[in-house]
């Protein structure tokens, strides 16, 4: 196994782009480094991408945040802006395992991981974030909900690498929110979440939604039908009970160690119309 | 010599306070030396190939290429180990689960091991080991084992207590009863009679430290081993046996222990880890990973249970019944028959019965876990006593005041009960502030309490005084929880000396005799007993040293805190010969003064407790919180409060663990599912508020200071204490644990339907 530490991107596609066999990005390694000491994966090169300066910057943009693709979790709790504007998106990620696990992780490891239970992804999703992507032929951008293309598989080409997150500016009467169910209360893997990222008018009527649902499919789910439930609404209890009904009828989970198919399917609901509650409060709403 | 170990009736000078721990400097630094600590010049890495399969016949195993491979010294399978067991199925049994002979019984079982230059060496020659199999019909589920037409694992098994015996094999190992008086005729008393059945799933002792060994034997056949276990002396016998060599070739050495709650009472890979070193002529070290601990060593039974309890109005119960059936893993054991004799044993009944059925299946080798087998039977007797509670219309508390067994009660396993805490805790529970603490909305309040035997057995303690008037003590049980503290405490106290004059080390098995392992709560109670014997007889060499050296009878001496005193008004101005004194004239006096004893502690006490658990339900979710939880529990004597108070919060976590997340969950292809800490749920820190203890003082009358055990009995109540608060939270009765978040919600909603 070889081990490289480049200086720039574009040397990290370099290196991936040539090489012949199993070929590894290390950002925290609180994935990969697990798989590798279990013998899950044996690589031939891993490309560490933690001394690209560039990456371990979170940026304000005109467009909203540039999250670099080696910036881990628990740094975007210091960034005061950041948390404002996407409060439930920082909680998301500093939700993954343990406090020492956040100083090491990331939001674009925790994405191309392509775990459909992974924490930071459906907040993403919900707050319509981008990923920038680098690669052999150039750079290009892709919605986070696209990036997934199964368990453990990503629409990522050979030798690109995500160089960083985008998100949008957050707009005025707007908020987040994300819960996730696990039995305990950290240290564990969501068997069902759901992230809501809403914006209301002068009145508190639900002008924008988006909603996300982690681990009940292959993939995370933008649920739109969800979204349809809340627009036009106060969040009343009509509402919530649609959005609810929406969520479970999204649903296609399976049954495993972390959950069954029905307790999956009745808490996705549940957590949306609490998720929900939160961002509306966030928003400003009554 | 004969010592009376009875209680002596006096006021403690040492003992009961909270001295600094022996161990704690060493082990907050990171000096103390765990299992994989050991290291020898040249030693080798160990791996073992494990069978994927829950069933399957071993038709050939290729080590030819593994082998040839470059920085492999040695690879061994089931041909290295001939049967030297001579007709003893216990041994036979731990032989096979060591390393498969003719079958791979469960996913784990070890079939071949490695040992080479390095880990990397040693995995990729696991690779290479080509084993056949033809894989078998498996059955994992314990009421499955016991069905006409389930897989069969072995086929010399004829179920034990049945008459007449079978003619043909089953997985139906063993069927016993214990019990008295006439349950027919009880129920028939009855106004109400609650019948109802349980399950319980296998849990993990989940010990944070894994197995690990450091073996070396040489081409004489001289062998040592550094091992982390509950008992070394027990070890070496074993692997000793195995391996076909005699015991005091074996020197082992035991290390700290990061957790064993009995996982750590029964050798795994130990007797791997010597032949490979035998083979390689290398010391070997074998480390397990956790995949490995969950996979093949110990967990405890899961099991079904039946229990009828019948009661008048009044509140007297007028009979009890239960039937257990518990899995011994792929081996037999007696599991059940452990459940069988604690499930009753709080109560005063006058008609009892319960029946014993253990069966194997295609699961590891069941092993002790803290109070083996109580737990479940407590969580199915325990739910329907509060059943019964309810229907008659008692509070539960005083419902089991009512029917507690005391002094003179004849237990539901056969012995008369001494004085015992029973009720005092149940007593103490109903006046607690916990029980009077107003409850938060879908919050709800339950109770429980347990039993549990408490264990003695064979110790060797050598207690020696230094040239400068100080004491060392050797011991060779290990210190899972504060034993090396409270041993040093009865020694100062025996003594006269302050704590720190006493170091207490666990000695090797080359310089002690053997001593049963640390189990059943006896390492405090049988260590300390034995170390007051070894005090009191160095005590009396040095009344005999102070008479020589005074020239007068040895009746006319005594040793009163810390020094010889002359009695009588003869000796008046006598001034005393103080431990520090006698011990600098040693050499002229007649040489190094010492104190030994090689006992069988007996009536070791037997231990009962009272928890009170409050638990928040998400009845949307399902997920159940503990918002608060008290232990209540008869110490006999708190030698070091504050380790006991551990043993009683340890025991409650784990209890809660098991109730509300923790278990092995098999696929349909037999093979274990949750192998690791991330989906096997033990709680972490926040998962728990803090367990408030409460320690009862009724004292052992068979132990010098009244000493119980008190490791065991705290993981008891638990399961039944967090279901009955469930019940009262969010309405629903769960008859099976883990009551994890799917199980309680489905609850719930059937509740709704």
């Amino acid at each position: 196994m070889r081990y490289e530490a480049p200086a720039t991107a574009k040397e990290a596609v370099a290196l991936l782009a040539k090489e012949k066999g199993t070929a590894y990005v290390l950002a925290g390694g609180t994935d990969l480094l697990v798989k590798m000491k279990a013998g899950m994966v044996e690589p031939d090169l891993v490309v560490d991408i933690k001394r690209i300066k560039a990456m371990r910057e979170i940026k304000k943009t005109a467009t909203g945040f540039s999250i670099g693709g080696a910036v881990p979790c628990a740094a975007l709790t210091e960034n005061a802006a950041l948390v404002k504007a996407w409060p439930g998106v920082v909680e998301a990620a500093n939700l993954i395992g343990s406090k020492q696990v956040q100083g090491r992780c990331t939001m674009s490891g925790n994405l191309c991981n392509a775990s459909p239970a992974a924490d930071s992804v459906p907040a993403l999703v919900a707050a319509g974030a981008k990923v920038a992507i680098t690669g052999p032929k150039g750079s290009r951008k892709l919605a986070v909900e696209d990036v997934p293309a199964g368990v453990g598989r990503t629409n990522l080409k050979k030798g690109e690498i995500v160089t960083s997150i985008e998100l949008p500016k957050k707009l005025a009467k707007s908020g987040d929110a994300y819960l996730r169910f696990i039995p305990r209360t950290e240290m564990d893997i969501a068997v069902v979440s759901c992230a809501v990222n809403l914006t209301i008018d002068g009145k508190g009527v639900i002008t924008k939604a988006r909603v996300a649902l982690g681990a009940v499919a292959v993939t995370v789910l933008l649920v739109k039908d969800a979204a349809k439930a809340i627009i036009g609404t106060k969040l009343d209890d009509a509402a919530k009970a649609k959005l609810t009904a929406a969520c479970s009828a999204a649903c296609k989970p399976i049954d495993d160690k972390r959950g069954t198919i029905e307790f999956r399917t009745d808490v996705a609901g549940v957590l949306a119309r609490r998720a929900a509650e939160t961002a509306y409060a966030r928003a400003g709403g009554k | 010599m004969t010592m009376n170990p009875d209680l002596v009736d006096k006021t403690y000078k040492v003992i009961g306070t909270r001295v600094r721990r022996p161990d704690g400097v060493d082990k907050v630094t990171g000096r103390a030396r765990y299992g994989a600590d050991a290291s020898a010049p040249g030693q080798l890495v160990g791996l073992v190939l494990r069978s994927p399969h829950a069933h399957a016949v071993i038709k050939k195993i290729d080590i030819s290429k593994a082998e040839k491979l470059k920085g492999v010294k040695a690879v061994i399978t089931s041909a290295d180990f001939p049967d030297h067991t001579n007709g003893d199925r216990g041994l036979r049994d731990i032989l096979e689960n060591c390393m498969a002979r003719k079958k791979a019984l469960y996913d784990g079982h070890a079939v071949a091991a490695v040992a080479a230059v390095d880990a990397r060496t040693a995995r990729e020659a696991l690779k290479l080991i080509k084993v056949d199999y033809q894989i078998l019909p498996h059955v994992t589920e314990v009421d499955d084992a016991f069905k006409a037409n389930a897989p069969l694992l072995h086929d010399d098994i004829f179920t034990d207590g049945i008459t007449p015996t079978p003619t043909k094999s089953s997985n139906f190992v063993k069927q016993a009863e214990y019990g008295h008086g006439d349950i027919d005729a009880g129920f028939r008393e009855a106004d109400v009679i609650i019948e109802k059945s349980y399950k319980t799933e296998q849990t993990h002792q989940g010990y944070i430290e894994p197995h690990s060994c450091l073996a070396s034997v040489s081409p004489d056949g001289m062998a040592e081993m550094w091992v982390c276990t509950q008992g070394h002396f027990v070890y070496r016998n074993q692997c000793a046996a195995i391996l076909g060599m005699d015991a005091n070739k074996l020197r082992v050495t035991s290390s700290e222990i990061g957790g064993g709650f009995g996982g750590k009472t029964h050798i795994w890979a130990e007797p791997l880890a010597l032949a490979l070193s035998r083979k390689a002529n290398r010391p070997v070290k074998l480390t397990m990973t956790r995949d490995e601990v969950f996979r093949a060593t110990g967990p405890t039974s899961s099991t079904s249970i039946d229990v009828k309890i019948g009661a008048k109005k009044d509140g007297t119960i007028t009979a009890a019944f239960a039937e257990l059936r518990y899995h011994g893993g792929a081996f037999p054991g007696n599991w059940a028959e452990f459940g069988a004799m604690t499930g009753f044993a709080c109560y005063d009944l006058k008609n009892v019965k319960t029946v014993s059925k253990d069966c194997v299946v295609n699961r590891p080798k069941t092993a002790a876990y803290r109070a083996p087998s109580t737990p479940q039977v407590c969580f199915a007797v325990e739910s329907t006593v509060d059943e019964v509670a309810r229907a008659i219309g008692m509070n539960p508390v005083d419902f089991r005041i009512k029917n507690a067994a005391k002094e003179g009660t004849k237990s539901s396993y056969g012995p008369v009960y001494g004085p015992i805490g029973i009720g005092p805790t149940l007593e103490a529970a109903k006046n607690h502030p916990h029980m009077k603490a107003p409850l938060a909305k879908d919050t709800g309040r339950g109770m429980a309490c347990g039993f549990w035997f408490n264990f003695g057995g064979q110790t060797c303690v050598d207690m020696n005084v230094t040239p400068d008037g100080n004491v060392t003590v050797a011991v060779g049980t290990i210190d899972v929880g504060g034993s090396r503290a409270s041993l040093a405490l009865v020694v100062a106290e025996e003594l006269g000396v302050p704590y720190d004059a006493v170091r207490v080390v666990v000695a090797d098995t080359s310089t002690l005799g053997h001593n049963d392992m640390t189990d059943g709560s006896r390492g405090t109670f049988s260590s300390s007993m034995a170390a007051v014997f070894a005090t009191r007889n160095a005590i009396k060499t040095l009344r005999e040293r102070a008479a020589k050296t005074w020239e007068i009878p040895l009746d006319e001496v005594v040793w009163e805190d810390g020094a010889a005193r002359a009695v009588g008004a003869q000796h008046g101005n006598r001034a005393p010969l103080t431990l520090k004194e006698i011990a600098a004239a040693a050499p002229g006096s007649g040489g190094p003064i010492a104190g030994h004893a090689e006992i069988v502690a007996d009536n070791a006490g037997v231990s009962f407790a009272t928890h009170i658990c409050d638990a928040h339900v998400d009845k949307e979710t399902g997920k159940t919180t503990i918002t608060r939880y008290t232990v209540i529990q008869d110490a006999g004597k708190a030698m070091h409060p504050a380790y006991v108070e551990g043993q009683y919060q340890g025991g409650a976590a784990q209890g809660i663990g098991w109730a509300l997340n923790e278990e092995y969950i098999y696929g349909a292809n037999g093979r274990l599912q949750n192998a690791g800490f991330l989906d096997y749920r033990i709680p972490v820190c926040s998962d728990l508020p803090m367990i408030d203890t409460q320690i009862l003082e009724i004292p052992n009358p068979h132990h010098p200071y009244g000493v119980r055990g008190v490791g065991e009995t705290s993981i008891v109540p638990p399961l039944a204490a967090v279901a009955n608060a469930v019940t009262n939270a969010a309405g629903v009765h769960m008859n099976h644990v883990p009551m994890s978040p799917p199980r309680i919600l489905k609850a719930i909603k059937a509740l709704k339907a």
